[in-house]
């Protein structure tokens, strides 16, 4: 689903991405872990087209990410990290927009809102202004932002960040079923280590714009010795992950 | 096409919501018409058919100039880059915006021009819808240039700019007092500045000479303005990191 090879971004002189190279197959949920600042947020954005690569080569969703990034952007579901409503929106137009954006007539936009916002347990939010809603909500709000055209590929960032724990586990069932039941493939990063280690198939873990460490959470564990992924991120970093310890 | 239609048809009606902002946007021209109009009118240095293209002018930097504003919420909330990922193009996200400043100040320009008619205005109907659609016309490319500079400057600077900046394009142009009035110095400095050609062009539509030079030349200059403005507005929203 994702092919890259040697992906690097640099902003004026400073190399934020150094050579990345990512494998993620169909129906895979992967974990893209790392610092603040480490690269996580600019290789999504390449790899969602928002970003052009200083270099390197890319697939994505089976179409080239130089030559079409029209053809990946009509495959892929991205939500960014900043969230994508203003708090004086009403999210039913906001999303009936959306739709209509990926193609839908106005009717078609209409229905496929209202069941997704069933799907996501967001049954009656539609007529409510983002404002007013839950953390909770507004990020499945925005998640259903990137589903609408029922992507292959989604790319999530920092989904849960600043979520309290019931709806952080919540938030994971809805991502283990989208898997589930349409087949997709997700792409996440997160901070949270224990986040990656209950909800990922495969980790990637980037540091300073490298991936230094990449596998399952068990082969990782195995790997580097290790009880927790914590531990693992110390060992390949030196560092802490100091948020994912935290929480 | 779906799209355009749905941006714009979105935009609309977010107007629309805030009916206050709409009337708002003519506020300023609607003062000169009846507080400064009546002044104009008797001082000899031209009537309503004069004054009343000149505030069309006015209104168009105004409301136009400044639709930008709005924009940078859509960046700082994430809805930019939420539309920057579908397959929508850049230029149709750009344009559905620019669409709905464009008939937002078409419906402005009516009610002056309505008001126009109440205090003395004469023009034909023909010169009056001609000079609509050059009206039109030049919106949208100071829409478009507006959105771009919202979307380049440091947003706190947005608003105090860019009203700043209208106020010398206005008088400038003539708007207010032609500027056949003007010493040469400012006749020169004025003639580097696009709206002029449009004040001048929009004041012949307005008395019935469709023909001349001077229709000629504001159409031209306008054509271009907008060249510019739409393929910079395209740029900037093409650009990464908006």
């Amino acid at each position: 689903m994702i092919q890259v090879r040697g992906l690097t971004r640099s902003f004026d002189s400073v190399e934020a991405v150094r050579g990345v190279d990512i494998d993620v197959a169909k129906g895979e949920i992967v974990g893209f872990v790392g610092p603040n600042g480490a690269g996580k947020t600019t290789t999504l954005r390449m790899l969602t087209t928002l970003l052009r690569p200083t270099s390197g080569t890319a697939t994505v969703a089976g179409h080239d990410l130089f030559a079409d990034p029209a053809g990946v952007r009509r495959r892929i579901g991205y939500v960014a990290q900043g969230g994508t409503v203003g708090p004086f929106s009403e999210v039913g137009e906001e999303l009936v927009l959306q739709a209509r954006l990926y193609g839908l007539i106005r009717a078609d936009a209409r229905d496929r809102v209202t069941r997704l916002l069933a799907e996501l347990d967001l049954t009656g939010v539609d007529k409510r202004l983002a404002g007013s809603l839950s953390g909770g909500q507004k990020r499945r709000v925005d998640i259903a932002m990137g589903l609408l055209h029922r992507p292959e590929l989604l790319f999530l960032d920092e989904p849960t960040t600043g979520l309290d724990p019931q709806s952080r586990t919540n938030l994971w069932g809805h991502v283990r079923r989208l898997r589930e039941e349409a087949g997709m493939t997700v792409f996440l990063t997160t901070h949270y280590l224990e986040e990656a280690d209950a909800l990922c198939d495969r980790i990637l873990i980037i540091d300073q714009g490298r991936i230094v460490a990449s596998g399952t959470p068990a082969e990782l564990k195995a790997a580097h010795h290790a009880g927790t992924l914590d531990e693992v991120f110390l060992s390949v970093t030196g560092h802490e992950l100091r948020e994912g310890a935290a929480a | 096409m779906t799209a355009l239609a749905a941006l714009t048809g979105y935009y609309l009606r977010a107007s629309f919501k805030s009916k206050f902002a709409v009337v708002f946007g003519a506020v300023q021209p609607v003062f000169y018409l009846v507080i400064f109009g009546p002044l104009f009118s008797r001082s000899g240095v031209g009537s309503w058919d004069t004054l009343v293209p000149g505030l069309l002018i006015q209104l168009g930097l105004m409301s136009s100039g400044l639709v930008g504003f709005g924009i940078v919420f859509d960046q700082r909330f994430g809805v930019l880059e939420r539309l920057r990922v579908t397959p929508a193009r850049r230029s149709t996200l750009l344009f559905g915006r620019v669409l709905k400043d464009s008939l937002v100040l078409l419906i402005q320009a009516m009610v002056i021009i309505a008001l126009g008619y109440a205090l003395g205005l004469h023009a034909r109907l023909t010169g009056v819808l001609l000079g609509l659609l050059l009206l039109t016309v030049l919106s949208v490319g100071m829409a478009a240039l507006s959105y771009a500079a919202a979307l380049t400057i440091r947003q706190e600077l947005f608003a105090p700019l860019m009203s700043t900046l209208v106020i010398p394009l206005m008088l400038l142009s003539g708007a207010l007092l032609p500027m056949s009035l003007a010493p040469a110095w400012l006749d020169v400095v004025s003639r580097f500045t696009p709206f002029r050609y449009a004040v001048e062009a929009l004041r012949a539509l307005f008395a019935g000479s469709y023909a001349s030079p001077t229709v000629l030349w504001g159409v031209l200059v306008t054509l271009v303005f907008v060249g510019v403005g739409f393929t910079i507005g395209t740029k900037v929203f093409q650009r990464e990191n908006t």
